[in-house]
């Protein structure tokens, strides 16, 4: 039934409001899309795609008032940007600019896509924003102009967000997305679907960065704010899209699992005074339950069908996380478990770390202590704050306060983020006071 | 569109190779080669004499100064080249993949400058 009256509502509204918020609207769903055909019909000139969509667009607020709102507007903008795009590029030529070879499209497959567009054909194109994604992620950049490609063309953030975002100058940020783009064209990147040998090796490059884009929201390494919901959104949106474009393919669904699983606890992290609150420590009933349920179904679909892959697993944990009711409810010794395969298969000192703050969990704080103490000796993460403030924690809860104080001190010195500082800061000042009572680490033998 | 691929391995690394063990490096490069020959993607290459057979040369003023040795010593040294023909980065990552030196050192893709 819902599905039938929603079609004559979509067709008043359309009557009913101002042009003006339908160009809005069609901005914000079609931009992306739009966008990612435009590039490959402007044979990868991201610029003059992106400049002459905006023109596009500005046009469509001129022409739609008198014409109305054409039936397929995006083939409508794919179609007057690609124009000018031709244009400006006949331009260029004459004026003795060097014309580039057309290497990434034949012209009867555009005249092909566009009337298929233009029809409303969309199976074929698609495969455009998957090209983008692959094109953005492409391991030949730099990481962070990965990052910045990604946030600038497929979320459509302003320079100025993503350069704020990650607390880097505006023109820096400019500067690198300058870079990125000549790169992807003096270089020869292609603007295409990696084929299936590359497939399994691109895609990791893929996720990886929604994932870096993620925990840099998730948890800034440096600035005042600890969350920043935007770029977490903007990841589990790619993540979406990802899931969407690419349905055979596991790890994708494991991610946005993994992200869902961390983002619905968003609300509990941080206290009414902005301060970080432990995940032992936090209000359950903050948590977003309908993220939780679409999470934990994911993860369930991936392990029976993919196995265990790397972020399935990450998932399959955050997913034991977020089943317990109560943090002494979790269930540590199957968490330890998935962090033991993990291991397995990605090793690194950070999932060491984890698994080792899981077994002190399940089987006592010695035992966590013992691994902490082995990564701590072999000098695998040095610098990283995580590493003494658990063993801080561990040295707490078996009331080696002495050591423990020196551990905080230590993470305290190594933490970038001023509200890890302040808890960190707090932790001190407690086992500190417990020095200062107890009389026999005050020498009153 | 071209691409030169630049080798670079530690000529030391080179130079303790076991005289079977350089044997057989050779007949991969050989065999490298004709591949990519055949394929159509080579445009040229060669391997190039030790750094240490190498002169700089510098015109200041009008003057050519010309010193003994590369610009910049570092670890792994320029020791060849191949100059490919590749439908994109992608094919040509691929192909210099293959170099039998990339085992050993690094190869950097850098497309031609078409003039």
């Amino acid at each position: 039934m819902t599905f039938m009256t929603s079609h004559p509502e979509e067709s008043t509204r359309v009557v009913a409001e101002p042009v003006s918020r339908e160009v809005e609207r069609v901005f914000r769903t079609e931009r992306q899309r739009a966008l990612a055909t435009l590039i490959r019909l402007l044979d990868g000139d991201f610029d003059l795609a992106e400049d002459t969509l905006q023109e596009a667009f500005a046009e469509s607020l001129i022409r739609w008032p008198a014409s109305g709102v054409p039936a397929n507007p995006r083939a409508w903008l794919v179609s007057t940007a690609r124009h000018k795009g031709l244009d400006r590029l006949r331009r260029r030529a004459r004026f003795g600019e060097k014309q580039r070879v057309l290497a990434w499209t034949t012209p009867q497959f555009e005249e092909q896509d566009l009337s298929r567009l233009e029809g409303g054909y969309d199976g074929e194109l698609g495969d455009d924003r998957l090209r983008l994604i692959f094109t953005c992620c492409h391991p030949a950049l730099a990481v962070e102009a990965q990052v910045a490609l990604t946030l600038r063309t497929l979320c459509g953030l302003a320079t100025e967000e993503i350069a704020r975002a990650f607390l880097v100058p505006v023109p820096t940020l400019a500067q690198r997305l300058v870079r990125a783009k000549q790169k992807i064209r003096a270089a020869g990147i292609p603007y295409r679907v990696p084929p299936p040998d590359l497939l399994a090796e691109r895609l990791d490059a893929v996720l990886c960065t929604l994932y870096l884009v993620f925990n840099e929201g998730y948890a800034a390494t440096a600035g005042p704010a600890l969350l920043r919901v935007e770029l977490c959104d903007e990841a589990i949106r790619l993540g979406r899209l990802l899931v969407e474009l690419l349905p055979a393919e596991t790890e994708p669904r494991a991610l946005l699992a993994l992200m869902l699983l961390h983002h619905a606890r968003r609300a509990a992290r941080l206290d009414r005074d902005g301060e970080l609150v432990l995940l032992e420590d936090q209000d359950r009933s903050l948590w977003d339950n309908d993220e939780i349920a679409e999470g934990l179904a994911l993860v369930e679909e991936c392990l029976r069908s993919g196995g265990a892959r790397p972020y399935a697993l990450q998932a399959a944990i955050a997913a034991l996380h977020a089943r317990a009711r109560t943090a002494v409810e979790t269930d540590w010794r199957q968490v330890a478990e998935l962090y033991r395969l993990l291991l397995g298969i990605q090793p690194s000192p950070v999932v060491e770390l984890n698994r080792a703050v899981a077994i002190a969990q399940a089987y006592g704080e010695e035992a966590g202590l013992r691994i902490l103490d082995e990564l701590e000796s072999s000098d695998a993460l040095p610098g990283y704050h995580l590493l003494p403030a658990a063993r801080a924690d561990l040295l707490r809860r078996l009331g080696r306060t002495a050591e423990a104080a020196s551990a905080y001190r230590r993470a305290l010195e190594l933490a970038g983020n001023p509200a890890e500082q302040r808890f960190l800061a707090r932790r001190l000042e407690e086992v500190e006071a417990q020095i200062c009572n107890s009389p026999q680490q005050s020498g009153l033998q | 569109m071209e691409y030169l691929l630049l080798i670079y391995n530690a000529e030391s690394d080179w130079a303790a190779l076991s005289e079977g063990d350089r044997g057989a490096m050779y007949k991969e490069y050989y065999a490298f080669t004709e591949g990519i020959r055949q394929s159509g993607h080579y445009k040229g290459g060669n391997p190039l004499q030790p750094v240490a057979t190498a002169s700089t040369v510098r015109v200041r003023d009008g003057k050519t100064v010309t010193t003994d040795g590369p610009f910049a010593e570092t670890r792994e040294q320029l020791g060849g080249y191949y100059l490919i023909d590749a439908a994109n980065l992608d094919e040509a990552i691929g192909i210099a993949a293959r170099i039998p030196g990339a085992r050993m050192g690094s190869i950097e893709v850098r497309p031609i400058q078409k003039m």
